[in-house]
């Protein structure tokens, strides 16, 4: 077996865009910072937006857009959630950063503005004490330093900050957009994909371009230049149609072990439940034969088991759960209980 | 509702006679649960079935060939993805990740020394201590993080971080990756696994994950967004079956027909529970024999005689001497999540359909408090006086 000679990057690495007006579909953000490189006038700035969607790329381009290679080092602290962010290092590391002052003026053809970033990546998982401490420190430096701040739940940003922050939204990406770069990729990698096989991708992959990149190389691998809709359906953990119409069955079918068979073989077959969970909520919501009422039970139903599967349940019991839900809204039964003493 | 309990538990662990403790759970039952860990052994002889007929190579798996020659493929370039093995326990996820590791590397990769080692970590204001076994080889250090318990995160945060960052030199000089083989991320905490984001990006040149779990719902979506997710199955019976008779014919034994079958289906689809208790007829009875009983786990039937319990009598006295019993199952790390499962399935044999809704929304409803909460023993305790209250409620109803 030959060594692996040379270090490369994962694709997604790879084709991550350089520059800001390269990053797709979020064009609000990327006017806003076109604007910056020109008059060097810029804002805190809050990220959010789901997976994928290009808020960390963003950050960092133009971050390396704005100071070159040469000062990037020394005017950019990226620190994300794998670094200790608990309030001793608000209070010291980011605090020391914040106050030195730095001058401005182009260098070797950089803009170079007379102020630092701290990108605090992945702020969603900072504690509400160290963000608090953070306050006083983005207020006092305010002159010499930016904050961009990048989570997927704005929730989780205390207001005071979040309230001195211009925020973006990042959208999921449309699939025209997907595709366009999708394509991109395929070209340069000489690869070849038919019009089934994009669109599958880009509606597995649910606006996440990072998951379709994935994907895609999973796919390349494995199944060689030429890649169809089943083989980007195979490496994507998305459930068989099948399978979803099996267990959709069996808890029309009113039995309950029936439908409990069908959910150890999901869980046997290792189908991730939240995944399951998506697809038979789009089986549910689009069949015609399902009341609306009906429809609203099992929703209901199937929003309680993702929030349990979040907070760490175990899969079967609340995959049986939603089953068992399903076949009682089936066949119209009273949803409560009555035996208990 | 019942009354609170006239003792503590450790109370009642003292009045328990040892012996039974140790007699009942022989080291098979928890085997089964803790993390199997590679130890290097000193002979075949010694070896546990499941470590001896371990294949080593992508090529020479019985089951799951199509994904053994998948990832072949997918590590013939080096710019191979992060990659996500799931599926449940006993599939094989273990075993392939050691192939993949051999495919990578060659035979490098199997010389692996266990190591203890320890940490200091700077979290500002103390110096966090941390211990934790790993194992290693040139081209790949294994771990689980998740042993630091509540300190996770710093494993994940300072250790990955500094391995990541060390680039290897392999011995032709020139650079390539390592691999971190990470089990059981679906344990980590959350913070953990934030954490885990942002370096498995930063560092991707110089460093692959291999992640393992056996729930990838418990792992967060960015997280599973960043890698190639590889689904492992539970092996199907005849492939089980396959398996059997190949260490049957290396072994030399002489299999009588559908013999391994029975085993097979008495697994639930968990090849290294098939494994084990081949090994364990083996011991008990040779020859075979077509009668011969393949006894459930040990744990198993102790669950079945609570449930026993509990369908027989419903009441305050019962519940005390139930929760001894789940006592005893913990106590010999038996995973709650799995007792509370196991007796779902025992109780649920024994219901009219009406009661099942019922008692499996209340299985849920308690094992998704047990994650919230601490204890495990109030949920599973909970669990069971709610279905004696439902149970005697039924009765009441339709027997008056
Ligand atoms: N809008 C976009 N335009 C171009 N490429 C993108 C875009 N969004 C994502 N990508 C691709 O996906 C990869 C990951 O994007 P990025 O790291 O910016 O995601 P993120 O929004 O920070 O996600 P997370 O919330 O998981 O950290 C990039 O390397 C790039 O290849
Ligand atoms: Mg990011």
């Amino acid at each position: 077996m030959a060594p692996l000679l040379q270090s490369s990057q994962p694709w997604v690495e790879k084709y991550r865009p350089r520059r800001v007006k390269d990053v797709a579909h979020q064009d609000e953000v990327i006017r806003v910072l076109t604007n910056t490189l020109e008059t060097t006038n810029c804002p805190h700035m809050l990220f959010y937006g789901p997976p994928g969607t290009g808020k960390t790329t963003t950050a960092l381009a133009i971050a390396h857009q704005l100071y070159g290679p040469e000062l990037y080092k020394s005017r950019v602290l990226e620190l994300n959630a794998s670094d200790d962010r608990g309030i001793n290092v608000v209070r010291t590391k980011i605090k020391n950063f914040a106050a030195v002052a730095v001058g401005s003026g182009h260098q070797g053809g950089y803009p170079c503005p007379p102020y630092k970033i701290i990108i605090l990546d992945e702020a969603d998982s900072m504690t509400e004490d160290a963000q608090n401490a953070l306050r006083r420190t983005m207020e006092t430096y305010s002159k010499v330093t930016r904050f961009f701040f990048i989570c997927n739940y704005i929730s989780r940003i205390i207001e005071p900050l979040a309230s001195r922050c211009a925020k973006f939204r990042f959208k999921p990406l449309s699939e025209e957009i997907m595709s366009t770069r999708v394509l991109h990729i395929c070209h340069e990698e000489g690869l070849n994909l038919d019009s089934e096989a994009l669109s599958t991708l880009s509606s597995i992959s649910q606006g996440d371009l990072r998951r379709a990149i994935t994907f895609l190389q999973g796919a390349a691998r494995l199944f060689g230049s030429s890649i169809s809709s089943k083989d980007l359906i195979s490496v994507s953990g998305v459930v068989p149609q099948e399978v979803v119409q099996a267990l959709v069955a069996a808890c029309k079918s009113g039995s309950f072990d029936s439908a409990n068979k069908q959910v150890n073989n999901v869980i046997a077959e290792g189908y991730p439940v939240s995944q399951m969970l998506c697809q038979l909520f789009d089986l549910v919501v689009e069949s015609d034969d399902v009341s609306d009422e009906q429809k609203a039970r099992i929703c209901k139903k199937l929003a309680e088991s993702d929030k349990c599967l979040v907070d760490g349940a175990d899969e079967y019991l609340q995959l049986l759960d939603s089953c068992s839900c399903m076949i009682k809204a089936f066949s119209n039964m009273p949803e409560g209980f009555s035996n208990e003493i | 509702m019942m009354g609170p309990f006239p003792s503590g538990p450790l109370k009642w662990l003292q009045e328990q006679p040892s012996s039974r403790l140790l007699r009942s759970f022989p080291a098979s039952s928890s085997l089964l649960y803790t993390q199997h860990k590679r130890t290097p052994s000193p002979s075949p002889s010694k070896m546990l079935w499941v470590d001896k007929y371990r294949p080593k190579s992508l090529d020479k798996v019985l089951v799951h060939e199509d994904v053994a020659q998948n990832l072949k493929k997918l590590v013939t370039e080096q710019d191979c993805p992060h990659l996500l093995f799931y599926g449940p326990p006993g599939s094989g996820k273990k075993t392939l990740i050691m192939a993949l590791l051999r495919q990578m590397f060659g035979a490098g990769a199997e010389k692996v020394k266990v190591e203890n080692k320890n940490w200091k970590v700077d979290a500002g204001s103390r110096t966090i201590d941390l211990e934790l076994t790993t194992l290693s080889s040139t081209h790949h250090v294994e771990l689980n993080p998740s042993d630091a318990g509540f300190q996770d995160r710093y494993i994940v945060q300072e250790i990955i971080k500094e391995m990541a960052k060390n680039r290897p030199i392999d011995t032709k000089g020139k650079k390539g990756f390592k691999v971190l083989v990470l089990n059981e991320v679906d344990k980590l905490s959350r913070e953990a696994q934030h954490s885990l984001r942002r370096t498995m990006e930063k560092y991707s040149a110089s460093c692959r994950l291999i992640l393992c779990c056996d729930s990838s719902s418990k792992v967060t979506e960015a997280v599973r967004s960043r890698c190639l997710n590889v689904r492992v199955s539970a092996p199907k019976e005849d492939q089980i079956v396959k398996v059997l008779e190949f260490i049957g014919k290396k072994e030399g034994l002489q299999l009588p027909p559908g013999f391994a079958a029975r085993i097979a289906e008495k697994s639930g689809r968990s090849l290294r529970r098939a494994i084990l208790s081949f090994e364990t007829c083996r011991v008990q009875q040779y020859p075979f024999t077509n009668n011969q009983v393949i006894s459930p786990m040990d744990w198993e039937e102790y669950v079945t005689e609570i449930a026993a319990d509990i369908m027989k009598e419903q009441s305050p006295k019962r519940l005390f001497q139930v929760r001894g019993k789940l006592y005893e199952l913990l106590v010999n790390c038996i995973p709650p999540e799995v007792i509370l499962k196991r007796l779902l399935h025992e109780l649920l044999k024994k219901l009219d359909s009406e009661l099942k809704h019922e008692v499996c929304h209340w299985a849920a409803y308690y094992e998704h408090r047990m994650r919230l909460g601490q204890k495990a023993i109030f949920h599973i305790e909970a669990f069971v006086a709610k279905f004696m209250s439902i149970y005697k409620g039924f009765l009441i109803a339709t027997f008056g």
